[in-house]
C-alpha cells in the first residue's frame, strides 16, 4: 500500500517512520474491531459448536443430567440402528435422483433464457418464482395438490392414467413425490448460476467453432459445456449438500412416514435430538452426515472440477 | 429458422406453466368455499370467489396477525444485524492489512462447507445453557457471522476504486469514518442484494423457529402456518389463503428487486 509514501515529503527519516508505525497500528486495531463481531460469532456458533458436536458424539446427554462419557458407543449403535440404515438409503436415493435431474433442468432453463428472446425478464421471473417461496408454502400447496382427490390426480385422469394414488400416503410414492416437488423448486435457483456463467462465455469462441463447421449441438457439447465445468461443479456440490440435509418438506408433509419411507438422515437427527432428547446420539449422527458430505464433495471435485483451457 | 423460434417460445411458455401454475392454482383454491375446494372432479376455475377467506384467516386464529408481525420484526432485525457485521468484516478483508487476514478470510470461506446439521445440536445445547430457548436471540445472534455475506461484501469492496478512500485519508479521516461515511454509501448495490437474500432467508426459515420457539404467541409465520394446518385441516381454502400471506410479499419483493437477486447470486455464488 502507499501509506509509507505519503509521509515522506520534507521531513527527516525518523518522523515518517513513526507516523507510519502509528498509522499501521491504528489500521490493525481498526481492522480487528471491524472483523470482531463476525469472528466472535463464528468462533462460538461454528467452531466451538463443531468441537462441541465432537464432544457430544462421545457422550450420552439428555439436556438435564450432565453428559456421561460412553466412548464409541454412539457410533457403534449407529451402524446397527435399523432407522439409520433406512434414513441413509432414503437420503442417498433422494440425492442420487434430485441432484442430476435438477442440475440438467437448471442448465436447460438457463440455455433457453440465454437466447435473445422477447420478455426475457418476465420468463426469468416466472421460472425463478418457486425459488423465493418458503418451504412451508410449497409443502402446504403440494399436500393439497397431491391429495387423493387433488388436482395432480385429476390431471393424470385427464391423460387417461390411473388416478387413485394417495401420493403422500403410499410408501412407494411418498419420497418420489417429495423429490419431484423439490426438483421443481430448486432447479431455478441454480439456473441463475448457469445464466451468469453462460453470459461470461465469449462469443468469439462460439463464432470460431461455427466457422470451423461445428453445428449448434457440437458447439454446446464441445465449447459451452467444458467452459461451464466450474459452475457445474458448484451446482452439483451445493445441490448435494442441500439434498443430504433435506428436512423441512419431510417434517411438514410426511413426518418421515408412511412406514419410514421418507425418513432422511436430517429428520432422524431432528427426532433423536428434539423428540427423544438423545443429544449425544444426534450429534454422532450429524458427524457421520458431515463425513458423508465431505467425501462426496472430494469425489465430485476429482471428477467434475477439471481445468479446461482454450 | 422461424419454426425454431416458435419452438423456443413454446418451451418457454410450457416451463412457465409448470413453474407458475401451483401459485395460480393455490390462489384460485384460496378463493373457494370449504365444500367446493374438496369436490371431485376438482373445479379449477369456479366462481363465485370468496375473497373474504383472507379476512377469515386473519380472524380465525387470534395469533395469525401476531405471527405476521413477529416474522416482519425478526426479519428486519436479522437483516440490519447482518448488513452491519458483514459490511464491517467485508471491508476489513477487502482493504485493510492486519496479521492473520488471509487465515481469517480462508477460515470464513471454509465454514460455508459446514452443513448446518452439524452445528444444530451443539448450538441448541449452548442456547439452552444461555437460557435463550423460546426467545428470538438464537435466531439473531449466530447470524452476526455470515460467511456468504462477508464474502459478498468483500468481493464488492474490492471492485471499488481506491481514490475516495485515499482522498478521505489525506484529509485525516479515521478508518471508521472512511468505512461509515465513504465506503458504506458506495456499497449500496451490494447491501441491497445482501438485504434481500437475508430477508428471504429469515422470512422463509422454518427449522430455526421450529427448534427454538415453543410458545405459539412467539411463532413466526412459517411455523404458525404449520400450527394452523394442524388446527384447520378441513379448511384448505383457509390454509392456502394463510400461506399466501407468506408467499405473496416475497414474490412482490422479488419482482421489484429482481436485478439485485440475480447480481447477488452471481457475485456470491460463482466465484466461491
Amino acid at each position: 500500500m502507499r501509506l509509507g509514501g505519503t509521509g515522506t515529503r520534507g521531513a527527516g527519516p525518523p518522523a515518517p517512520l513513526v507516523w507510519f508505525r502509528r498509522s499501521r497500528t491504528r489500521e490493525v486495531l481498526a481492522a480487528y474491531v471491524l472483523i470482531a463481531p463476525h469472528m466472535l460469532a463464528l468462533s462460538v456458533f461454528t467452531f466451538f459448536a463443531m468441537g462441541f458436536a465432537f464432544y457430544l458424539g462421545f457422550h450420552r446427554y439428555d439436556l438435564l443430567s450432565p453428559p456421561v462419557f460412553i466412548g464409541m458407543r454412539n457410533f457403534a449403535k449407529i451402524f446397527t440402528d435399523p432407522d439409520f440404515h433406512i434414513a441413509l438409503r432414503n437420503t442417498l436415493y433422494y440425492t442420487a435422483v434430485v441432484v442430476p435431474v435438477q442440475t440438467v433442468l437448471a442448465l436447460f432453463y438457463a440455455v433457453l433464457l440465454n437466447r435473445p428472446v422477447r420478455f426475457r425478464a418476465f420468463f426469468r421471473a416466472a421460472f425463478y418464482a418457486p425459488s423465493v417461496t418458503a418451504s412451508i408454502v410449497i409443502s402446504l400447496v403440494f399436500i393439497w395438490l397431491y391429495a387423493k382427490q387433488g388436482i395432480f390426480n385429476y390431471l393424470l385422469s385427464k391423460l387417461g392414467l390411473p388416478a387413485t394414488v394417495d401420493w403422500l400416503g403410499n410408501p412407494a410414492t411418498a419420497l418420489p413425490a417429495i423429490m419431484m416437488m423439490n426438483i421443481w423448486s430448486t432447479a431455478p435457483t441454480f439456473m441463475v448460476v448457469f445464466l451468469a456463467a453462460l453470459q461470461d462465455i465469449p462469443d468469439s469462441l462460439l463464432e470460431a467453432a461455427a466457422i470451423d463447421g461445428a453445428n449448434a449441438w457440437q458447439r454446446f457439447t464441445r465449447v459451452t459445456l467444458p467452459l461451464l465445468r466450474p459452475s457445474i461443479f458448484f451446482v452439483v456440490v451445493m445441490g448435494t449438500i442441500g439434498c443430504l440435509q433435506v428436512f423441512d418438506q419431510i417434517y411438514i408433509m410426511t413426518r418421515g412416514g408412511p412406514l419410514k419411507s421418507t425418513m432422511t438422515i436430517n429428520y432422524l437427527i431432528y427426532s433423536e435430538a428434539f423428540e427423544n432428547f438423545r443429544m449425544g446420539y444426534a450429534a454422532a449422527l450429524s458427524l457421520i452426515l458431515f463425513v458423508l458430505i465431505l467425501l462426496l464433495t472430494v469425489i465430485q471435485k476429482r471428477y467434475i472440477d477439471v481445468e479446461v483451457q482454450y | 429458422m422461424r419454426g425454431k423460434g416458435i419452438l423456443i417460445y413454446a418451451l418457454l411458455f410450457a416451463i412457465t406453466v409448470v413453474t407458475f401454475s401451483p401459485f395460480v392454482l393455490s390462489i384460485l383454491g384460496s378463493l373457494k368455499d370449504t365444500r367446493s375446494i374438496l369436490a371431485w372432479p376438482p373445479q379449477i376455475f369456479s366462481p363465485p370467489f370468496h375473497p373474504e377467506n383472507y379476512v377469515r384467516v386473519w380472524k380465525a386464529s387470534p395469533l395469525f396477525p401476531v405471527w405476521v408481525r413477529n416474522s416482519i420484526v425478526l426479519a428486519l432485525i436479522t437483516v440490519a444485524v447482518k448488513l452491519l457485521s458483514c459490511s464491517m468484516a467485508g471491508y476489513a478483508f477487502a482493504r485493510m492489512r492486519f496479521p492473520g487476514r488471509n487465515v481469517f478470510f480462508w477460515v470464513t470461506l471454509a465454514t460455508m462447507m459446514v452443513p448446518y446439521a452439524v452445528t444444530l445440536v451443539p448450538n441448541y445445547t449452548i442456547m439452552a445453557k444461555f437460557g435463550w430457548i423460546d426467545t428470538y436471540l438464537p435466531l439473531i445472534v449466530p447470524g452476526i457471522s455470515d460467511a456468504f455475506g462477508v464474502f459478498l461484501m468483500a468481493q464488492f469492496f474490492k471492485t471499488l476504486p481506491r481514490d475516495y478512500e485515499d482522498a478521505a485519508r489525506i484529509d485525516g479521516a479515521s478508518w471508521f469514518t472512511i468505512f461509515w461515511r465513504v465506503m458504506l454509501p458506495l456499497a449500496r448495490p451490494a447491501l441491497v442484494a445482501l438485504a434481500i437474500f437475508k430477508f428471504q432467508a429469515s422470512w422463509n426459515d422454518f427449522l430455526g423457529p421450529l427448534i427454538y420457539l415453543n410458545s405459539p404467541a412467539k411463532f413466526t409465520l412459517p411455523l404458525g402456518l404449520n400450527f394452523f394446518k394442524g388446527q384447520y385441516f378441513h379448511f384448505w381454502e383457509l390454509i392456502l389463503a394463510g400461506a399466501m400471506f407468506n408467499a405473496v410479499p416475497m414474490l412482490v419483493i422479488f419482482v421489484i428487486f429482481q436485478r439485485y437477486f440475480i447480481k447477488g447470486i452471481s457475485l456470491g455464488g460463482l466465484k466461491a
